[in-house]
């Protein structure tokens, strides 16, 4: 570890000290926060958090190492981790490794020691913003450069940088196959459907509807990925070709892209969602479930509101026949759900695989698959 | 779902006197509960036997019964009060068994009362162990193997199913009361024969051990709707085989990988549905293989429980209060999260610090006791600290114990590690200790199973800087990690490194971003009493809850310092800003810092009005912690509200009250103050034998003992662990003489520039003689057996005391009768145990009026009764906890040792005296056998009692002596062999259940006295037993009343007139 000064600064010009632990070096990008309370290594591992630099509001991180089966994808996409009391031990049960170590083994740099609470209420009262993490010996001036040289998130395409390079296949088992447009999947996802006997194949970003019918997939799942939906507008196109012909289901991103397939606009959060502990409510079901959150964009109801009043499902006319808005957060009352009545359709805004956070969503993949399978 | 219409009128039970397992907690989850059902437009009746509840004050309910927790008394109560429901889950082990007790006499059912919260099937379904066993295997959860036994020889049969070493769980019973682990057939017989005795249903459950597993527990709460959220998780750094009560526990839970705790979590969402809890809160308990991450559930409370007091407390989410709305219809949706507002209560909280909770125990207390730890509950009260990290959490509550003495570590490393390895009070210390001799992770790890997480952030602790980096700030506990504003203002300090806003002007600017909110009006801050002990409990939280509301009523914010989950105290309802930190001068003085200042603006300076006005400090409401810091505090320049420091120091400092009684020319006992053991021993004769010896400075009598000779006392100053400098104190001690018990208002001394007025608040008389703690003896208010001028004199001195202190607000004075003679024995500063007692006897809140004083008013300014006579006899007796020590001398004496106490109200004192002990769990009998064993003194005084008890056709049975005083007044007695002169003798008797009352009054002191195994006996036996013959008087004429009848039962608020007396039904039977 370096155990060096080291320091978080915002585009505002707030400055946070701490000291430097993993690998060294500089990160650049929006700092956003988390408040799940575990979890460490599926988040940074997440590739949502691409172009992203990740304030854990629990203070206590690192406590139980990292291992090989926590791995969300390949590799660390969180820009850096920014903490207030990290851990590098490895002799817990079950850890291969320590957290610190890890990181700095993928050549990731994380700061400690920082008043991360003070950090994140600045974030929630001025909104998300750029920022870097940077050597306690920089000149601010010189990190003011690196933040400003930095594009901001909104219009931004991260997708290219987190996809799959080329089709791959998980075998789950005979009969069901989903096709999945990697928008840089989780894991969680993955296991969540071959679990079910599901045969997975993951399609590159790029792939265009034909390629992704040409096994005939008993259904196109959308995942969730990084940065503004507002800049795939190529994916939304062909999500568009997509629509009828074959099952979709999505994913966080996945939804968003849904959404915007059917006319609905997306936009950029304050702050985002991101944690473990979010209320959503199915407005069929009127039960409310505790899911696992990670999105810096949300979308407009059909009225171009950002939340939804009523507790009964908004239903309108796409060009696709009806369409409802079945989910909603009750932090926020954001749109949290998409079903297309007509066709089947359906998306989420949040995490019902997990990786991290709790279970009470996972019946939605059951849900997934029979529709596959009725289709 | 919205409200419940179809009930208007709702029976809460309490969870009755504090006893070790059952404490404050209830208190706190209680009176959440009632308020919540009132302000909802619910009329409340309300059943407890503890009168030092904020619970039992009469605004918190619309009809308050101070009875006994009994089928007989609640049905009454039901009779009267016709409840449409019953909500059981809110007063412990205590009100789930009374109320399933009541469902199976068919009490509910006649009355029409429904069970809501938890019902009988759900109840039995979480508490019979062998239920809930087959619940769980139903619901797929692994539990241990195990096997019930209803007798030894099962037990002995079903070894080889569960193997050795296994745990014993008596069914139906408290905080473990009579478990055990049992490691060899030998202990077999003893833990199950205990085990079996003390379970009401005399089953026990014999459990496959899991010693040395992680231990985990998870509160979930559950709605109408079936929704279901996880509120905390808590992790004890004690492994599996120490009681949760008795661990040290961190919040939230910190070794378990994400994946571990979701299925912890799954698991429990798995419970609470299996078991049909239909709303409310309930507590899981699993245990976690270190190497597998294999689960097993141990238990699970249908109901609030101390663990719940300590989730809401280390989250900001409320579980009791919420509960109570879930009860009655609402979802958790239609809740709003107080903190927040903008959102539902319907989530799962976010902490973004941790906390750690410490058992506070009281071994020392009970000499000869086992001193170990186990599965059976030990601890008498917790502290918990909040901190940014693990180490700041970890380090405030080690300060946050508040320990009388040092612990004393063992010289060898060896021994040190030995010790260690033995789970025990101050293991911990050790531990450390250990740290600091150099023992490795790996080893204490092999020694303790404690996982290498804690150990290694030990020992990082011991290593690293004392000083903490940064600057100490105060941080809001907001449920949510700071996603959304917090507007509960419910705070704790941290160290921080100050972050550099340049140009921004952001709503926690400043230089450091303390988030204490700027108050606009004058403050008062009020010092709690820290984590309950025997001495000093809940009586003085009571007041200090008090002293918050009169504070914020009199126009002014209150500030709340304290360190005790369990209490009302800690509920940030209570006050305008609660800090969660540590009684100490330096933690105290911060806060007196940030309430200076105030916080920062939120542009980001400090300006005009982001300062605050603080008054001062009030430290006479929370016992001795806060009284031990005026001195500190005023020498810092915070202005003491009150009782000055000089007045505090003149009553505390024997060499400055002795001199001051003189002067008034009133009566002490001859005393002498000894720095050394040689001076002591020296001393002792100009004082005269017999003799009362004490270190200075204590609370609850610690360490005083009664010596009745210079061997004696050598011996006593040789056991006794005395602080070298601090003075050892010899009182001649009053023998046979009457105590006396006094709370005054004072508005101090004109002469000072006070009102010069003093009200005597309530006398009290002592049941038991001077020598007997007042804290142990009952008591009766008014006094049952004084004349008018002894009375009269009683309250002059108490007036003239009061005056020449200068006291303003509380003051209680003890006084000892003795022959003719009324002698001063001490005089407190400040609000004493009694004054929740008196407040309620009286119909006064004294402690209010007190504050009232204190903030500059006048007792003119109030318009107090003349008399407080009522009509009503209150008798307030305390509860022991014995049980809890085996080996430890079921006696009383100077020392005190009670953990809580009940109060019994009636219209004369018999019928008082034997609602109290029906109150206090030993039942007196109305009829049978009763053993009598008394010193010679004592004879004349027992052929009294003896030919009572014979009128009520008692068979009377006692040792030769004894038996020859008792047959020489005619009274028809059989003699029964001492111990020493073979079987079958007493013990025999008494454990052969032939004995139903024993009186024995003991012969010299010291935990192997005379009679010792005769208390024993009948404490295991749980068969009452009297050691004063002013008790056995008393209990004899209490059977005399008791068996005329059922007595009467009445509402706080009849007593006192704020409530129209209720018709009177018939008396119910229970049939
Ligand atoms: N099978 C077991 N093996 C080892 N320790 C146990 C076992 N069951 C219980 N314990 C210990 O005993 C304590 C008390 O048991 P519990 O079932 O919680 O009783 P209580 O009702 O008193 O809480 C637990 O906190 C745990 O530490
Ligand atoms: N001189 C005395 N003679 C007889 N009993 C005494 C005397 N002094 C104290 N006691 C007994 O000891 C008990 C504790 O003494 P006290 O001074 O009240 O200590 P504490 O400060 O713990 O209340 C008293 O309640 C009383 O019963
Ligand atoms: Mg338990
Ligand atoms: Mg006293």
């Amino acid at each position: 570890m370096t155990d060096a000064a080291a320091y978080v600064m915002l585009e505002d010009g707030a400055r946070f000290d701490g000291v430097g632990c993993a690998a060294d070096g500089i990160a650049v990008g929006e700092i956003v926060f988390t408040t799940s309370m575990s979890g460490y290594q599926e988040a940074v591992t997440d590739p949502s958090y691409a172009g992203q630099l990740l304030v854990f509001t629990y203070p206590q991180i690192g406590n139980y190492g990292v291992r090989d089966d926590a791995m969300e994808s390949d590799r660390i996409h969180a820009r850096a981790a920014i903490m207030r009391a990290a851990v590098d031990r490895d002799d817990s049960p079950g850890a291969q490794q320590g957290w610190l170590s890890w990181m700095k083994a993928h050549r990731v740099p994380a700061i400690t020691e920082v008043d991360t609470r003070a950090l994140v209420r600045h974030i929630r009262s001025q909104g998300a913003m750029r920022g870097g993490l940077f050597p306690g010996q920089m000149s601010e001036r010189q990190a003011r450069t690196l933040i400003e040289a930095e594009p901001p998130m909104t219009g931004r395409d991260l997708v290219p940088g987190v996809t799959s390079e080329e089709r791959t296949v998980f075998e789950g088992g005979p009969g069901t196959r989903i096709a999945i447009l990697d928008t840089g999947v989780k894991r969680s996802i993955v296991s969540e459907l071959r679990s079910r006997g599901v045969t997975v194949e993951l399609h590159p970003s790029t792939a265009g509807a034909h390629q992704l019918l040409e096994n005939n997939p008993d259904a196109v799942l959308l995942a969730n990925g990084p940065g503004d939906p507002g800049a795939l507008g190529y994916i939304v196109e062909v999500v568009r070709q997509l629509i009828g012909r074959v099952p979709v289901y999505g994913i966080c991103l996945g939804h968003q892209l849904l959404c915007q397939a059917v006319g609905l606009e997306t936009y950029k959060l304050a702050f985002g969602h991101h944690g473990a502990n979010h209320p959503v409510k199915d407005l069929d079901t009127g039960t409310i479930e505790i899911t696992s959150q990670n999105h810096g964009f949300a979308v407009l109801g059909p009225d171009g509101s950002p939340t939804i009043e009523g507790d009964e499902a908004i239903r309108w006319e796409t060009e696709y026949g009806a369409a409802e808005l079945t989910h909603i957060n009750l932090y926020d009352r954001t749109v949290e759900g998409l079903t297309l009545c007509e066709v089947p359709a359906a998306t989420v805004q949040y995490h019902p695989e997990a990786g991290p956070g709790p279970h009470d969503a996972l019946h939605l993949f059951d849900r997934f698959v029979e529709g596959a399978r009725a289709a | 779902m919205p409200r419940r219409d179809d009930i208007r009128k709702i029976l809460l039970i309490g969870s009755g006197p504090i006893v070790i397992g059952q404490a404050a907690e209830f208190d706190y989850s209680g009176t959440q509960a009632c308020r919540v059902l009132m302000e909802e437009g619910y009329e409340v009746v309300l059943v407890n036997s503890n009168p030092a509840t904020i619970m039992t004050d009469p605004e918190v309910a619309t009809a308050t019964y101070i009875e006994p927790l009994q089928p007989q008394a609640v049905t009454q109560v039901i009779e009267r009060e016709r409840p449409d429901a019953l909500l059981p889950t809110l007063g412990g082990q205590t009100a789930l068994n009374l109320s399933k007790e009541l469902h199976e006499l068919g009490v509910l059912r006649r009355y029409q009362v429904e069970l809501i919260g938890a019902d009988y099937e759900a109840i039995a379904r979480a508490e019979d162990r062998e239920r809930f066993r087959d619940t769980m295997t139903a619901a797929g959860l692994r539990v241990p193997r195990s096997a019930i036994a209803h007798s030894v020889d099962e037990a002995r049969a079903a070894v080889e199913q569960v193997g050795l070493p296994f745990i014993v769980r008596p069914a139906f019973t408290l905080g473990g009361s009579g478990g055990g682990v049992v490691t060899s057939e030998r202990e077999l017989e003893r833990l199950v024969g205990r085990g079996l005795a003390i379970s009401p249903i005399h089953q026990v459950l014999l459990e496959e051990s899991v010693l040395g597993w992680g231990e985990f527990e998870l509160e979930v709460m559950r709605d109408g709707g079936d929704n279901v959220v996880i509120v905390c998780s808590i992790e004890n750094i004690d492994p599996m085989g120490v009681h949760t009560g008795d661990s040290v526990c961190v919040a939230p839970q910190q070794t378990l990988s994400d994946r571990a705790y979701q299925e912890l979590r799954d698991q429990a969402i798995a419970v609470i549905r299996a078991v049909g809890v239909q709303t409310g809160g309930s507590n899981v308990q699993f245990a976690v293989s270190p190497d597998t991450d294999e689960v097993v559930v141990i238990e699970m409370n249908p109901r609030v429980s101390r663990s719940s007091a300590l989730a809401s407390k280390a989250t900001g989410f409320p579980i009791a209060k919420i509960a109570a709305r879930l009860a009655v219809g609402y979802t958790l949706e239609e809740i709003p999260n107080d903190i927040t507002r903008a959102t539902p209560a319907s989530f799962e909280p976010a902490l973004d610090y941790c906390v750690v909770k410490w058992p506070r125990f009281a071994f020392e207390k009970f000499p000869g006791a086992e001193p170990g730890l186990t599965t059976h509950m030990k601890s008498v009260g917790e502290a918990m600290a909040i901190g940014r990290t693990f180490k700041q959490a970890f380090a405030k509550a080690l300060r946050s114990r508040e320990l009388d003495a040092r612990p004393r570590f063992e010289e060898s490393l060896e021994a040190l590690m030995e010790s260690v390895g033995r789970p025990g009070a101050e293991r911990f210390d050790r531990l450390l200790e250990a740290i600091r001799r150099g023992a490795s992770v790996d080893e204490l790890h092999a020694r303790t199973d404690i996982h290498r997480w804690f150990l290694n952030e030990f020992a990082e602790l011991e290593s690293g800087p004392r000083r903490l980096a940064g600057e100490r700030t105060f941080k809001a506990v907001d449920t949510c990690a700071a996603e959304f504003e917090a507007r509960t203002p419910y705070f704790y300090s941290s160290w921080e490194r100050p972050p550099r806003m340049g140009q921004v002007r952001s709503r926690n600017g400043g230089p450091t971003p303390s988030e204490a909110a700027p108050a606009a009006r004058g403050t008062a801050i009020i010092l709690g009493s820290g984590p309950n002990r025997i001495g000093q409990g809940i009586e003085f939280d009571y007041c200090c809850v008090h002293a918050a509301q009169t504070v914020r009523e009199s126009g002014r914010d209150a500030v709340m310092i304290n360190c005790n989950p369990e209490t009302v105290s800690t509920d940030y309802d209570i006050s305008d800003r609660l800090y969660f930190e540590p009684l100490t001068l330096e933690d105290v003085l911060a806060v007196c810092e940030a309430e200076r200042l105030g916080a920062f603006e939120h542009n980001g300076s400090a300006g005009a009005n982001g300062r605050r006005r603080l008054e001062g400090i009030v430290v006479q409401f929370g016992g001795q912690t806060p009284l031990k810091l005026a001195a500190g505090l005023h020498a810092a320049g915070v202005p003491i509200l009150g009782t000055s420091v000089e007045a505090i120091d003149l009553a505390e400092d024997r060499s400055r009250f002795g001199p001051l009684l003189d002067r008034l020319g009133f009566k002490a006992p001859p005393y002498s103050t000894a720095q050394s053991v040689d001076e002591a021993l020296e001393r002792a004769a100009d004082v005269g034998f017999p003799l009362l010896v004490r270190p200075s400075y204590v609370l609850g009598g610690r360490a005083m003992e009664i010596v009745y000779s210079l061997a004696d006392l050598a011996d006593y100053l040789e056991r006794a662990e005395l602080e070298p400098g601090r003075p050892i104190y010899l009182d001649r001690f009053l023998e046979d003489s009457i105590e006396i018990d006094v709370d005054a208002l004072c508005d101090g001394s004109a002469a000072a520039g006070g009102g010069g007025e003093v009200w005597i608040a309530g006398i009290m008389q002592h049941v038991e003689e001077a020598g007997i703690h007042s804290g142990d003896s009952a008591c009766v208010l008014p006094p049952h057996a004084l004349g008018e001028e002894m009375l009269a004199q009683v309250r002059a001195q108490t007036a003239a005391i009061a005056l020449e202190l200068g006291v303003v607000g509380l003051l209680n004075v003890q006084f000892a009768i003795h022959g003719e003679t009324l002698y001063v024995i001490e005089a407190n500063p400040r609000a004493s145990r009694t004054v929740p007692f008196v407040s309620k006897a009286i119909g006064v809140p004294i402690a209010k009026l007190a504050c009232r004083l204190v903030l500059g008013e006048r007792i003119a300014d109030f318009d107090l009764p003349q008399s407080t006579a009522n009509g009503h006899v209150c008798v307030k007796e305390a509860v022991l906890p014995f049980d809890r020590f085996a080996g430890a001398d079921a006696l009383l004496g100077p020392e005190m040792r009670s953990t809580g106490e009940v109060m019994g109200i009636a219209a004369d004192f018999p019928t008082a005296f034997a609602k109290s002990q029906a109150a206090a769990g030993s039942n007196l009998p109305m009829g049978g056998t009763v053993f009598i064993t008394v010193t010679d003194g004592d004879k004349p005084a027992a052929t009294g009692v003896a030919s009572m008890l014979h009128d009520l056709s008692f068979r009377i049975v006692a040792t030769r002596g004894t038996a020859q005083a008792i047959r020489k007044m005619g009274i028809p007695v059989e003699t029964i062999n001492k111990l020493g002169e073979g079987s079958p003798h007493v013990v025999d008797w008494i454990e052969r259940g032939d004995v139903d009352l024993v009186i024995n009054t003991p012969v010299g002191t010291g935990a192997r006295a005379e009679g010792y195994e005769i208390r024993a006996a009948a404490v295991a036996r749980r068969i009452p037993c009297i050691t004063t013959m002013a008790g056995g008087m008393a209990a004899a004429r209490a059977i005399a009343a008791a068996r005329r009848g059922a007595p009467e039962v009445r509402s706080l608020q009849e007593i006192h007139g704020e409530r129209p007396r209720q018709a009177e039904p018939m008396t119910a039977k229970i049939t």
